[in-house]
C-alpha cells in the first residue's frame, strides 16, 4: 500500500523497516518529526537528548554496541555535533550508522543557511541526498548498508521540502533488529594518535572503496531524454527539474560524496552542455570541475537560499533550453505584514516587559520562540548567535565595556539545558556582573512541545527528574538566583530592575508554562468592559495578539482596545496595565 | 491529464495543515498522484502560514509555481490578497472574509485597511467572500474554518462527498466528529 508521508515521516519509517535499534535526537526545524515519528515505533528504543553532541555520542554508543543506530538533528546541529562526529569518522563502525541532518536552505526557522554536504567531504564520509518522501525511507536503508560494508558513518541530508513535503510512500516489512554486542577493539575504537594515525591512513583507503561504490551503485542513475543538454541532479532539485522539463535527459545523483566520476564523465561526454542542478552550494558542480569535466551551474543557479520550480524555469528560459511561458502576474498585491508573534498570554511577554520597562541597557538573546522579542512590535533583543550563546555574548560586553551592570543575558530552558549551563560556569568563573534570565516555561516550545531536561517526563512522556534551575544554579556558585513569576508584573518588574542595577551576577528565573505544550492552558479570559475604556494604550503595550483596536471611539475619536475572547488564555497581564477597570474576567460580564 | 494546484493559506493557528492533510488523504484515496509542502516552525507563531498541495497522474515538485495556482482557499482576508499572485488569472479563490489584526497594527502606524475586498476584487475579480464569520456563529465553533473550507473545496472536486466526510471524519478528534460534519456541510451549501 502506498501511504502519504513526509520525508521526516518516511525516514523514521525507513528506521522502522531497516531494522534501527536505536535513535536519538534534539529537537530542530526541520528535522524534529523524525523522532517524533520514529518513537510510534515501540520496537525502537529513542530517546531526545539535551543537545545534538549527546546525541550523537549516545548513538555512536548504540553503533558500538553492534545496533543500527540513528541520530537526527537540523544543520546547524551538526555544529554543535561535530566535535564526535568528527573523529567517529575515522573509526571502525559496527553496527550502522546514519547521522540525519535536515538542512534549511532559505532560513524558514534557522539562525543560518549552511549545505551540510560539506560535511561528508570534510569528514570524509559518504552522504546520501534524496529528493521525495519515497527516496527518503529507501535511502535509510541504503545508508545503513553502506555504513556497514564501508564501516562508515554515513550522513542523510535532507532540506526543508523534503523534509516537510509530503509524498507517496510504498510501505515494506520490517527487518530483523540485531545487537550484536560491544566487543573490545583498542585500534579501533580508542583514537589515542598512535591509533588515530593509522584509522587516518585507513579513511583513505575507504574513500577509494567507496568512490568504486559510487559507480555501480543505484543511487546514481541515468534517465533517458531529448536533446542536447543534459542535466545532473540532486536532492530536492531533481524534482523541480522534472516539474519544468521533464523529458530532460538527467544523471540524478543520490550520493554527493564520494561522487562516481567515471559515470559523470561518460554522460557529460554524449552532451553538447550539462548542467548541475543543485540546492546551496556547487558542492557537485566543484567536485567534477576539480576532476576536470566540464560542466556548468551555479553561473545560472542560485547558490543561495531553496530552490523552486519557477527558479528553475527562469534559468532555462534565460538560457533558451524551453520557450518563455506567460507569465500572468507582475507584482504583488500590497499586504500588511504578519510577522510571527508570541502567542497570546505567552509567559515570555511578562519577562520581557520587565526588561523594557526596567530599561536593560543591552539584551543579548537566544534560540527559541523568545527570540521573537528581537523583532517589531517587541524590539527587546539585541544579539542572536547560536544555542546558548546569550551568556557568554552578555560576558564578552561586559569585559569589553568594563561594566556588567543593565546587560541581560536571555536564554530558555530547553537552550539552558542545551549549551547554556556552561555559560553560566563561566560566568562564575570569570566573576561577571551580568543578570541571567532563564525564561523557563518547562517545554521546548519552538519545535512543537518536546520535552527537555527540565520538563519532568520524557520522549514517551514517562517520568524522569525535573532539573531544579535554582539548586542548580546555587551549586555551581551563582549566590543571587531568585524565581519570579512573570505574569505578576509588579513582582518581576522589582527583582528584574534590582538585579539589572546590581553589580554583581544575577539568575532570574522567570518561570510559568507555556501556553501551547504539553497542553493548551485553560484559565479564565478577559474582556473589555468599554464603557471603562479611555483608549489610554496601557494594555496595548504588552503586545498581545488578543489585543487590538475595537471599533468604538471615545469622545477624542480615540479607538479603545478590544480583547479577542478566541485569542485569549487569560494570562491577566493586561489587567494589571488597566488603571481604569476596564479589563475584567469573562465571570464579571453583565455585571 | 494535468496536475491541480491548491494553495491554502491563512494565519498560524487556524489549522491550515489539517486541511491540506485532509485533502491530500481524499486525493490519495481517490486513485491520485500527490505532494504537498509547507513550512513548519518559528513562521506559525501568528503569522502567515501557506500550504501547497498538489494532485494528478504524476507530480513531481511539492511546490507550486507562482502563477500556476489553480485554486485557492484563503481563511483570513488579507492572506486573500497577499498570496493571490500565486493564482492562475481564471483560478478559483474562496477566502474567509474573517479579519486577523496582527499586533504590529496596534501602535497605529500600519491600518489593516477596510477596503480589503475592493482590493481583492480589483486584482481577482471572480473572487469569492465567503460569510465565514456568520458560519462559525452558526456552527458553534470557532476553530472550524479549515473543515469549512474543504466543504467548499468539495463542491468544485469531482469527488464524492462522502469520500471527504470519511477522512474529516478520521482526521478530528472523535468528539468533534459532529461539529465538524456540521461545518462542512455549511461549506458545501456556500456556492
Amino acid at each position: 500500500m502506498k501511504t502519504l508521508l513526509s520525508g521526516n515521516e518516511a525516514i523514521a519509517r525507513g528506521a522502522y523497516e531497516f531494522g534501527c535499534v536505536f535513535s536519538a535526537a534534539y529537537p530542530g526545524t526541520p528535522s524534529t518529526e523524525i523522532l517524533e515519528n520514529v518513537a510510534k515505533y515501540k520496537e525502537i528504543k529513542s530517546q531526545w537528548s539535551p543537545n545534538e553532541k549527546v546525541a550523537m555520542e549516545v548513538a555512536i554508543g548504540a553503533a558500538m554496541a553492534g545496533a543500527r543506530s540513528l541520530c537526527a538533528m537540523k544543520h546547524v546541529g551538526v555544529n554543535v555535533a561535530a566535535d564526535p562526529l568528527m573523529s567517529f569518522a575515522f573509526m571502525e563502525v559496527k553496527g550502522g550508522f546514519v547521522l540525519v541532518s535536515a538542512d534549511d536552505p532559505g532560513m524558514h526557522s534557522s539562525q543560518n543557511e549552511q549545505d551540510n554536504r560539506n560535511y561528508a567531504k570534510f569528514a570524509k564520509i559518504p552522504v546520501l541526498d534524496p529528493s521525495d518522501s519515497a527516496e527518503a525511507k529507501d535511502f535509510v536503508g541504503k545508508a545503513f548498508d553502506i555504513s556497514e560494508t564501508f564501516h562508515a558513518p554515513v550522513i542523510l541530508r535532507t532540506t526543508t521540502r523534503t523534509s516537510h513535503g509530503k509524498g507517496l510512500v510504498q510501505l515494506g516489512d520490517p527487518m530483523e533488529r540485531k545487537v550484536a554486542g560491544f566487543e573490545k577493539n583498542f585500534e579501533k575504537l580508542v583514537v589515542l594518535p598512535m591509533n588515530a594515525r593509522k584509522l587516518r591512513v585507513d579513511a583513505e583507503a575507504r574513500l577509494r572503496k567507496l568512490e568504486a561504490f559510487a559507480e555501480e551503485t543505484d543511487l546514481n542513475f541515468e534517465e533517458e531524454g531529448e536533446g542536447r543538454i543534459a542535466f545532473i541532479t540532486t536532492g530536492i532539485a531533481h524534482v523541480h527539474l522534472k516539474e519544468i522539463l521533464p523529458s530532460a535527459p538527467i544523471l540524478k545523483i543520490g550520493m554527493p560524496y564520494p561522487l562516481p566520476m567515471k559515470k559523470i564523465q561518460n554522460f557529460v561526454s554524449r552532451f553538447d552542455r550539462v548542467i548541475v542542478v543543485e540546492e546551496l552550494d556547487p558542492f557537485v558542480q566543484e567536485q567534477i570541475l576539480a576532476a576536470g569535466i566540464h560542466v556548468e551551474g551555479k553561473n545560472l543557479i542560485p547558490g543561495i537560499w531553496e530552490l523552486n520550480p519557477e527558479i528553475i524555469r527562469d534559468v532555462l528560459e534565460k538560457e533558451g533550453i524551453i520557450p518563455e511561458k506567460k507569465r500572468h502576474k507582475t507584482v504583488k498585491a500590497d499586504a500588511i505584514p504578519r510577522p510571527p508573534v508570541f502567542c497570546p498570554g505567552c509567559p515570555h511577554l511578562g519577562i520581557f516587559h520587565a526588561l523594557k520597562k526596567a530599561k536593560a541597557q543591552i539584551v543579548t538573546g537566544d534560540i527559541g520562540c523568545y527570540t521573537l522579542a528581537a523583532i517589531p512590535p517587541f524590539n527587546s533583543m539585541d544579539t542572536c548567535v547560536c544555542m546558548g550563546a546569550s551568556i557568554g555574548n552578555a560576558i564578552g560586553i561586559e569585559k569589553a565595556t568594563g561594566s556588567g551592570i543593565g546587560i541581560a543575558a536571555v536564554i530558555g530552558d530547553s537552550t539552558f539545558t542545551h549549551s547554556g549551563l556552561t555559560g553560566l560556569v563561566d560566568a562564575i568563573m570569570n566573576n561577571s556582573h551580568i543578570t541571567i534570565v532563564i525564561s523557563d516555561n518547562s517545554i521546548t516550545a519552538m519545535t512543537g512541545g518536546q520535552p527537555n531536561p527540565r520538563t519532568g517526563w520524557d520522549l514517551h512522556r514517562q517520568p524522569n527528574a525535573k532539573m531544579d534551575f535554582e539548586i542548580v544554579a546555587r551549586a555551581m556558585g551563582a549566590e543571587h538566583v531568585y524565581p519570579v513569576d512573570p505574569t505578576n508584573m509588579a513582582q518581576t518588574f522589582d527583582v528584574v530592575k534590582r538585579e539589572l542595577e546590581a553589580d554583581h551576577l544575577s539568575v532570574i528565573i522567570s518561570q510559568a508554562p507555556c501556553v501551547l505544550y504539553p497542553k493548551k492552558v485553560e484559565r479564565d479570559k478577559f474582556f473589555t468592559f468599554l464603557n471603562n475604556c479611555t483608549a489610554c494604550s496601557m494594555c496595548s503595550r504588552i503586545n498581545c495578539q488578543a489585543i487590538t483596536r475595537s471599533g468604538e471611539l471615545t469622545e477624542k475619536g480615540r479607538n479603545k482596545w478590544h480583547i479577542s475572547e478566541d485569542l485569549c488564555t487569560g494570562c491577566g497581564l493586561c489587567i494589571q496595565m488597566c488603571k481604569f477597570d476596564a479589563i475584567r474576567p469573562i465571570s464579571r460580564k453583565g455585571e | 491529464m494535468t496536475n491541480t494546484n491548491i494553495l491554502l493559506v491563512g494565519v498560524g493557528g487556524q489549522g491550515i495543515l489539517l486541511a491540506s492533510e485532509v485533502m491530500s488523504e481524499v486525493f490519495r484515496r481517490a486513485g491520485f498522484d500527490v505532494k504537498k509542502s509547507e513550512v513548519h516552525g518559528m513562521a506559525q507563531r501568528g503569522g502567515v502560514v501557506s500550504s501547497h498541495v498538489r494532485f494528478g497522474e504524476k507530480v513531481y515538485s511539492p511546490m507550486i509555481e507562482e502563477g500556476d495556482a489553480d485554486i485557492m482557499l484563503s481563511f483570513e482576508l488579507m492572506e486573500a490578497l497577499r498570496w493571490e499572485h500565486y493564482l492562475k488569472p481564471d483560478a478559483f479563490l474562496a477566502t474567509s472574509n474573517v479579519r486577523m489584526v496582527p499586533p504590529i497594527c496596534n501602535s497605529g502606524t500600519i491600518i489593516y485597511p477596510d477596503d480589503t475586498c475592493e482590493q481583492l476584487k480589483k486584482v481577482h475579480p471572480q473572487a469569492r467572500v465567503l460569510d465565514i464569520e456568520n458560519t462559525l456563529q452558526e456552527v458553534g465553533n470557532s476553530k472550524v474554518t479549515n473543515v469549512i473550507m474543504l466543504g467548499v473545496l468539495s463542491t468544485i472536486l469531482k469527488i464524492a462527498e462522502n469520500d471527504w466526510l470519511d477522512v474529516v471524519k478520521e482526521a478530528v478528534p472523535p468528539k468533534l466528529i459532529d461539529v465538524n460534519v456540521k461545518a462542512f456541510t455549511a461549506g458545501r451549501a456556500f456556492l
